[in-house]
């Protein structure tokens, strides 16, 4: 088999198994588990040869398929695995399966179409990653909402209606200026060029007048910021997880919101890289207002699940403070703290499912001394929570140490230069690292410490299903923490690229002299 | 052989070992693993000594572990650095650390989580040991946070006890608070720098061509990391309520070693302070201050483990004091006999505790001296030792940082020199005020109390007798002398030159003139030390209310916060405005599109169906006018 085959593979085996799901008879829930739970598996194995095989001294894309698909818009079935995303797809791949084991025990009410949405999603993530045409990126991205939209309103909570019309409806207001947007600019570049296509590497590094490139910057960054999301777009987040069923969460928390980030950072910024410089102020000012803002939240709720996606928007609004930096570093920084998120908060949402599961409360106040009668649970959710607070030897300090530092990077020639609005954002997001050990070693004393409760006690410590799953997201924490150089070294070249094309030669970079 | 990583990983091998197998495994087990590795490390660190001794003074051991991430030509390594301040700091933080495992074996001996407790202590070793030989300061910074998260871990170990948990929390978010200030100075010396090594640091602040950053704001911003850490004003707040967790724990990360990891820091980065006069000032100016209220705060305190925690407090403020002036020598003197005389009296304290059941409060002791005679003697040695009393470690020490700051020329002063001496006056009188009413005062026990109390078994009694000698001897040895050739003293003033030896017979003067005060207040019982509370009520008040600092951080700083992210954030940000505007929005469409509406089935179909028929035309626009 070619290289590419194993890439085409990787995306078409979860479309397969919804295939395949969809055949199995009626009733047969446990071999819907096992068949699409296989599926996820053999798929991540791929995934992980792939990420072996993949070369971080190669420039551009690796494993390429392009094929044309609609000639005459110069439209092709164009995928790729490159710096920018091959990490991403790996964390896609990784979180698959685990979605899978976490779900088997939670989901009873129509466990099929439940299997075949969550393989589609998957299809659909791993597609949106993949993607190296921008008519293709735009059919997964609109397509991964579908899945979403079913899993939360058929699985949800309570108020899953309203909390799944919000979601949607957020996403498709972005998502329709996004396609206005592109039909400009590929229009556009037929009007300058003669032919038309939507192939990324004919369409980044336009040269349209800044003025239309910050109006097509505009519309891009809205359907991408509401995804990530930033302030003040994130409103539909905390409703979305609180009412999705676990496995909704986690695909939601570890992959979904980095579509956003990755948007910016794959299309957005290298699209129109004059107009992200110019934008580059109001991009950081948001972020930090983002973690400062989500990190605020988090602190005044009382439902778990609402602190973990308050937490959310604040951890992402690093990534955004560290691709914003234009710095090397942060840039790195910014990748690495998007495959962290989504494995810290990817397992904290799968352990809210687990207690969930047992006690029928995401209530804080419900909680207490789960140290003493459920330990080993307990032992995972102080790593988790840990890691979320970024201490060293976690991935989560591996990501916010490197982005913060790019921003200082960043902001130290620009405060010499007489600009401190850099340096100002750059400090005020520091003091997200003491915020962030406030309500998340709160959140911890609270349900964790202290005599101990909880609806319908005593409780069954986890089983060895869940402890699998917990053990291989958090070697992968560690993993990430201890040896962030192994992965940085597969995204450096593509990062420094992306730093070039878009930064352009006016930016003094602090990490490269 | 990788000999400095050796150090650091065996005790993670503790931790690990302890944290997985211990419960299955039993206490034997648990015992052999928690103090053997720690002494096995003490081992391995001695012969790094010698290893160093052979290459000469100024020399180092330096070990590249592996590197941790690069970024094109730069990176950052996973490196160990071991010179003689490095020697120092590890032979305390093992060796001390092995007696408090030892101890501890017995302290801990009937507690159900006795395997966790050891977990937990091996991988304070393990960050602590990670903190002092970390080449970079983001090695260092890793060790750094860590210790905060055993402390946390061990603060909180009764976790069942509400106010326990929220005391490991208030230490680690403090720490935090410093540790932001830490960050901003690694960040700064990164970009200007492009090197966070700490000798590359100090080189480079002693080049001819002076680095592109200011000395005094990275050495401010560095010294917040410290205050937290090493609890000093206005940071200090977490250090007393951490004396909820084990008193062994006390002992070691909350009296000989974690909290001098700031004075470490500070000592170690010696280059960039040398040329920052103006955060050189600051240092001495909070070290001293610290030192004098946390000592006014110590003299009325009633819970044992409360003078003490106190009184670390106020001696950490001694070592700053040492660091501002330029004495950096000086300043690590005092944390190496600090940490044998502190250790032994809350080791001392732990067994007293033992010895009554849990009881604390001083009112309620009184007349231990017959019954726990060993608990009591190597108490009194070490109180010796605090309070400056000649021969002992402590007043070898204490006599250097009060003469440097008066007389040195990098920013002694005689304020300084006041407040130190008043300290130091106030610590004789608490310690011996403490040694009064626990030991020598007629008994205030409760009859069912007193007819219990038994002297400690032979682990604990042991390592009490090692730190009582230690405490007693530790002074003779020279380290500022041995320092020297990394970190120099400062010049003195000249017009002080000829004074030193006066200045001694002073310092003596002092430590016996709190001996004698405490011995007439006390020496009967209670009733002089309350009369003269009653005389001064208000007085008495603001010092028992520690000067009403945690109350102050609560009315201005946390209740505050959480009034902004509940009221205006949560309620005017996103219920009202953002999700308030979308609903209305929303409720707006609804009513103008009135017929259209009818188009919003909720059928999933519609909604599907419509988005095609949507992209589809939009599709077909585009290819007409395209």
């Amino acid at each position: 088999m070619g290289e590419a085959t194993w890439l085409n593979w990787l995306l078409w085996l979860p479309a397969l198994g919804m295939v395949a799901v969809t055949l199995l008879p009626r009733g047969r829930d446990s071999l819907v588990r096992s068949v699409t739970f296989s599926c996820m598996v053999l798929q991540f194995f791929i995934a992980a040869i792939l990420y072996q095989r993949f070369d971080g001294t190669v420039a551009g894309l690796q494993f390429a398929t392009d094929v044309p698909w609609i000639r005459d818009w110069g439209v092709g079935y164009r995928i790729g695995l490159d710096g920018l995303n091959v990490l991403l797809v790996s964390l896609t791949a990784f979180l698959g399966p685990l979605v899978v084991a976490g779900a088997w025990s939670a989901v009873h009410k129509d466990v099929k179409l439940f299997h075949v949405m969550v393989l589609f999603i998957q299809f659909a993530m791993l597609g949106t990653f993949l993607a190296q045409d921008l008519f293709l990126f735009y059919v997964f991205w609109e397509a991964m909402l579908i899945p979403m939209f079913l899993i939360i309103g058929l699985w949800g909570g309570e108020r899953r209606i309203y909390a799944t019309l919000k979601f949607v409806l957020y996403t498709a207001f972005g998502s329709i200026l996004m396609l206005a947007a592109l039909i400009y600019l590929v229009l556009y570049t037929h009007g300058s060029s003669g032919y038309m296509t939507f192939d990324l590497r004919h369409l980044s590094g336009s040269q349209l007048p800044l003025n239309t490139q910050l109006w097509l910057l505009s519309a891009f960054a809205l359907s991408f910021a509401i995804k990530v999301p930033m302030f003040p777009l994130h409103t539909w987040l905390p409703d979305a997880h609180v009412e999705a069923p676990t496995g909704g969460s986690v695909i939601l928390a570890g992959v979904l919101l980095k579509m956003g980030t990755y948007g910016f950072m794959k299309l957005g910024f290298p699209l129109f890289p004059e107009a992200a410089r110019a934008m580059m102020p109001v991009i950081m000012t948001l972020a930090v207002i983002s973690i400062v803002y989500g990190a605020c939240l988090a602190l005044v709720q009382s439902d778990i699940k609402k602190i973990i996606a308050y937490s959310s928007i604040s951890h992402l609004g690093y990534v955004m403070l560290g691709l914003a930096s234009l710095d090397l570093i942060g840039i790195q920084g910014a990748i690495l703290q998007m495959v962290s998120h989504g494995l810290v908060a990817g397992g904290l949402f799968l352990m809210v499912g687990m207690i969930y599961e047992r006690t029928h409360s995401r209530a804080v106040a419900d909680y207490g001394g789960l140290a003493k009668m459920l330990p080993v649970f307990s032992v995972f959710f102080t790593i988790l929570t840990l890691a979320s607070i970024g201490l060293p030897t976690t991935s989560g300090f591996a990501g916010e140490f490197m982005a913060l530092l790019g921003a200082f990077n960043a902001a130290w020639p620009a405060h010499l230069a007489g600009n401190d609005l850099p340096l100002i954002l750059a400090v005020i997001a520091v003091s997200g690292v003491v915020l962030g050990a406030l309500y998340m070693l709160w959140l911890a004393q609270r349900i964790l410490f202290g005599e101990a409760r909880a609806p319908h006690a005593p409780l069954t410590d986890l089983n060895a299903r869940e402890t699998a799953i917990l053990v291989a997201i958090v070697a992968a924490i560690f993993a990430i923490g201890l040896f962030p150089g192994e992965p940085l070294a597969k995204t450096e070249l593509a990062a420094r690229e992306f730093q070039q094309l878009v930064a352009g030669e006016t930016i003094h970079l602090g990490s490269t002299r | 052989m990788n000999l400095l990583t050796v150090i650091v990983l065996l005790p993670l091998a503790g931790f690990l070992l302890n944290g997985l197998l211990g419960r299955r495994l039993g206490r034997t087990f648990v015992s052999v693993v928690g103090c053997g590795l720690p002494v096995l490390a003490f081992l391995a660190t001695v012969k790094a000594v010698l290893l160093l001794q052979a290459a000469g003074p100024d020399a180092a051991l330096l070990e590249v572990a592996y590197r941790w991430a690069s970024f094109g030509a730069q990176g950052f390594d996973v490196a160990f650095y071991f010179d003689r301040l490095t020697a120092v700091m590890t032979l305390i933080i093992t060796g001390v650390g092995s007696l408090i495992h030892v101890y501890s074996t017995g302290y801990m001996k009937d507690d159900p989580s006795y395997a966790r407790y050891f977990a937990y202590l091996n991988l304070f070793l393990f960050f602590m040991l990670t903190l002092v030989l970390g080449r970079s300061l983001l090695v260092c910074f890793v060790g750094w946070e860590g210790v905060g998260l055993a402390s946390y871990l061990l603060i909180g170990f009764w976790f069942e006890d509400p106010a326990k948990a929220a005391a490991g929390k208030k230490a680690f978010i403090t720490n935090r608070v410093g540790d932001a200030g830490f960050l901003l100075g690694l960040f700064l010396l990164y970009w200007a720098l492009g090197t966070v090594n700490m000798d590359e640091i100090n080189a480079a602040f002693a080049a001819p061509v002076a680095p592109a950053v200011s000395a005094s704001l990275v050495g401010v911003l560095l010294f917040i990391g410290a205050t937290g850490k090493s609890a000093q004003i206005p940071l200090h707040v977490w250090l007393p309520d951490a004396m909820a967790g084990p008193t062994p724990v006390s002992a070691l990360i909350h009296a000989a070693t974690m909290v001098t990891a700031g004075v470490y820091l500070v000592a170690r980065l010696h280059g960039i302070y040398e040329h920052a006069p103006e955060a050189s000032q600051v240092v001495a100016v909070i070290g001293v201050l610290t030192a004098f209220f946390a000592a006014t705060i110590a003299l009325v305190q009633t819970d044992i483990k409360k003078v003490l925690a106190y009184s670390t407090v106020s001696q950490l403020g001694l070592m700053f004091l040492a660091l501002g002036v330029g004495a950096y020598g000086v300043a690590v003197f005092h944390v190496y006999t600090h940490a044998f005389f502190k250790a032994c009296l809350f080791l001392g304290a732990g067994s007293v505790i033992h010895a009554l059941g849990g009881e604390q409060d001083i009112r309620k002791m009184g007349g231990l001296w017959r019954k726990i005679p060993v608990t009591f003697f190597t108490f009194a040695i070490a109180t010796a030792a605090i309070a400056g009393i000649p021969p002992l470690a402590g007043f070898f020490s204490k006599d250097e940082i009060l003469w440097f700051a008066l007389a040195s020329e990098h920013g002694g002063s005689p304020i300084l020199w006041v407040l130190g001496s008043a300290t130091s006056l106030m610590t004789s009188f608490y310690m011996f005020r403490l040694l009064w009413l626990t030991f020598l005062t007629p008994s205030r026990m409760s009859h069912d109390t007193e007819h219990h109390v038994h002297e400690s078994p032979l682990s604990m009694t042991g390592v009490l007798i090692v730190l009582a000698v230690l405490s007693a001897i530790g002074g003779f040895f020279e380290l500022p002398h041995f320092l020297e050739p990394l970190l120099p003293m400062p010049a003195v003033l000249e017009s002080l030159e000829h004074y030193e030896h006066t200045f001694v017979f002073v310092a003596v003067a002092v430590a016996l003139l709190g001996l004698a005060a405490a011995t007439f207040m006390y020496r009967r019982g209670l009733a002089r030390g309350e009369a003269l509370a009653a005389r001064f009520p208000r007085l008495h008040r603001v010092l028992g209310g520690k000067y009403y600092i945690d109350e102050l951080f609560e009315a201005v700083l946390y209740r505050p916060l959480h009034w902004i992210s509940d009221r205006v954030f949560l309620g005017l940000g996103d219920r009202l405005l953002i999700d308030g505007s979308l609903h209305g929005l929303a409720a707006l469409t609804r009513r103008a599109s009135g017929r259209l509406s009818r188009v919003q089935t909720g059928q999933l179909q519609w909604y599907v169906a419509m988005a095609v028929v949507g992209v589809v035309g939009c599709l077909v626009w585009v290819w007409r006018h395209g």
